[in-house]
């Protein structure tokens, strides 16, 4: 698979501190999540990869293009929304869409026909004529949106993109994301403090803290050979319970009274639970059956 | 399809030349710029004075016209330097008002709605950006001032003759240079100021400031140092001087042409300082 993004010590002051420090890693998964708390310098790595920071020692390849050599082809291929708001208030959202195609190097019938397909594309169709100034915080995001894809990059930058929208337009932009990811033509690199939304719509995870890299991880790899948890809550004989399920390779803990939490092994049908109680003729009162959330990867890499 | 079903689509068509791709941005503000019908009307103003000079090249060489007038064709002024470097004053206060009806909106808005990142994201660097919107000042400047000036001059030469025209070639060269110095200069103050405070009414009025505070300071320093250092601040004085020079005329000023046009320099050095701190797609914070 091709490398997306490949970072080898690279190390990027502003001023006199040093704000990330030797990160080496390769991503090519085709979406890419940045998570990291407020600080840790996720928007700062987003802002080198398209050059507007200088690097002070290692390197930074995106998709084989070295950035301080090449920046100029590496802007090309990228597609950037920014977290803050970035437009012009009194341009309407077709001319500004169409601007920025012609500013990334589409000709200009070229610029407006992609700029009317992409309007519609993120649903603000309807409302392309009007002036950016009078679009709520949900439409500026989707012209966010629309503008980093307008040119057909072949990598997209998000930073935040769900910032500030209602839960049905939050929603929608992720649906829009997992639509650009799954049509294949693009990679995604998303940078988020939202562990939800980088979880739907990730394949690998970079963790960052305090300007270093904590964890490295391949979800749909994580979540393969992550454990599986059950909790249990049943009344009666739980001890006999634990037992039987230990037989059955289970591994159990009791938490206090008719409370059981166990680690499943791999291939565990959970109706063997089921049958287990069935035949001590228990009641199971509550069964929670979950496995390692991007929250227990993300809490485990901060208390690293 | 119905277009509420499409899907994204990947472009795959071609790409412009990066070397004027600047353009872009002088095209889209033109746009925006020409919407405003005072804009309009100032500009359709500014041709007022060139319209009068010709009439006046014409009427002058017109010997019945002026006899029918009861007018001495040796009573009207020659059409020499000096008429050209009154036309150079005239019209550079209309370029310098013009600036400040259209210089404050160039960069201000653009950092101020933080678009700037989204410009430099991607294939076009800070100088086309620089030079896209220096571009929308240059043009509509250049209508207003150095082209109608030799138009008038060729209308001077078309009824003087080509004897005229052989000698006084120069007085073309002056025109040009005279104007596009000041168009510059005035292009890059408007820039820097508009990038400096972000804010389209504080840029316009710097602008003005600039220029009218500096010619009251300057006017009071020369009062209370008695020298002519107070000069150097009054821009206006610094470009009347290198236009007299170049139009051969006696200047009033105390200021030599050599200061006038390293107080130019400095000017221009200092307005593309402050493009090179402001024009960025985020500020460093140290």
């Amino acid at each position: 698979m091709r490398t997306v993004v490949e970072l080898d010590n690279l190390s990027v002051c502003l001023g006199k501190r040093e704000i990330l420090t030797d990160l080496s890693v390769e991503l090519s998964g085709r979406t890419i999540g940045l998570l990291g708390p407020n600080g840790a310098g996720k928007s700062t790595l987003i802002l080198t990869l398209l050059g507007f920071y200088p690097v002070k020692r290692g390197t930074a390849r995106v998709l084989g293009h070295d950035i301080r050599s090449h920046i100029k082809k590496v802007s090309v291929l990228v597609g950037y929304m920014p977290e803050n708001d970035s437009f012009i208030a009194d341009m309407t959202a077709v001319s500004f869409v169409r601007m920025m195609g012609e500013l990334s190097g589409l000709p200009a019938e070229s610029a407006l026909e992609r700029a009317h397909e992409v309007l519609f594309y993120v649903g603000l169709g309807e409302a392309r004529y009007r002036k950016l100034g009078t679009y709520s915080v949900g439409m500026k995001q989707m012209v966010k949106l629309a503008q980093a894809i307008v040119h057909g990059p072949r990598l997209l930058i998000l930073d935040e993109p769900t910032n500030g929208l209602d839960p049905s337009a939050r929603r929608r932009m992720l649906r829009l994301i997992r639509e650009i990811r799954d049509s294949g033509q693009m990679h995604v690199l998303l940078c988020s403090h939202l562990l939800r939304d980088v979880e739907e719509t990730c394949e690998e995870v970079l963790i960052l803290k305090q300007g270093r890299i904590v964890h490295y991880a391949n979800l749909a790899r994580e979540r393969s050979v992550n454990q599986r948890f059950v909790e249990i809550e049943t009344s009666g004989d739980h001890a006999g319970l634990a037992e039987a399920l230990t037989e059955i390779g289970c591994t159990c803990t009791t938490h206090g009274s008719g409370r059981l939490k166990m680690v499943l092994p791999e291939d565990f049908d959970l109706r063997e639970i089921y049958r287990v109680a069935a035949k001590r003729d228990l009641p199971l009162r509550r069964l929670n059956y979950r496995r390692d959330t991007l929250e227990d990867i993300f809490l485990s890499a901060m208390e690293a | 399809m119905a277009v509420y079903k499409q899907t994204y689509k990947d472009y795959s068509g071609t790409r412009t030349t990066p070397w004027f791709r600047f353009f872009i941005l002088s095209r889209y503000s033109y746009a925006r710029l020409f919407q405003s019908k005072f804009l309009v009307l100032f500009l359709a103003m500014c041709m007022f004075y060139p319209l009068g000079c010709a009439v006046f090249i014409y009427l002058s060489h017109n010997s019945p016209l002026l006899a029918a007038l009861s007018l001495r064709s040796g009573a009207m002024p020659p059409i020499d330097g000096r008429f050209f470097n009154v036309y150079c004053v005239v019209q550079g206060v209309l370029a310098f008002l013009l600036t400040t009806l259209v210089g404050p909106s160039l960069v201000a808005p653009d950092l101020a709605n933080g678009a700037m990142s989204l410009y430099l994201s991607r294939p076009f660097s800070r100088t086309q950006y620089v030079a896209g919107k220096m571009t929308i000042l240059l043009l509509l400047l250049s209508l207003i001032t150095w082209i109608p000036g030799i138009v008038l001059y060729l209308i001077q030469a078309g009824c003087a003759g080509s004897d005229w025209m052989r000698v006084n070639a120069w007085l073309a060269g002056s025109i040009v240079l005279g104007l596009w110095i000041w168009i510059v200069v005035l292009s890059l103050i408007a820039l820097a100021l508009s990038a400096w405070v972000k804010w389209k009414i504080a840029a316009g009025a710097l602008i003005l400031g600039v220029f009218f505070a500096g010619a009251g300071f300057g006017a009071a320093i020369n009062n209370v140092t008695r020298t002519h250092y107070g000069d150097f601040i009054d821009l206006m004085q610094v470009v009347r001087t290198i236009w007299s020079d170049l139009f051969r005329n006696s200047s009033r000023a105390d200021l030599s042409v050599t200061e006038a046009w390293a107080v130019l320099g400095v000017t221009c050095a200092i307005c593309l300082w402050l493009l090179a701190k402001r024009i960025r797609a985020f500020e460093v914070v140290k």
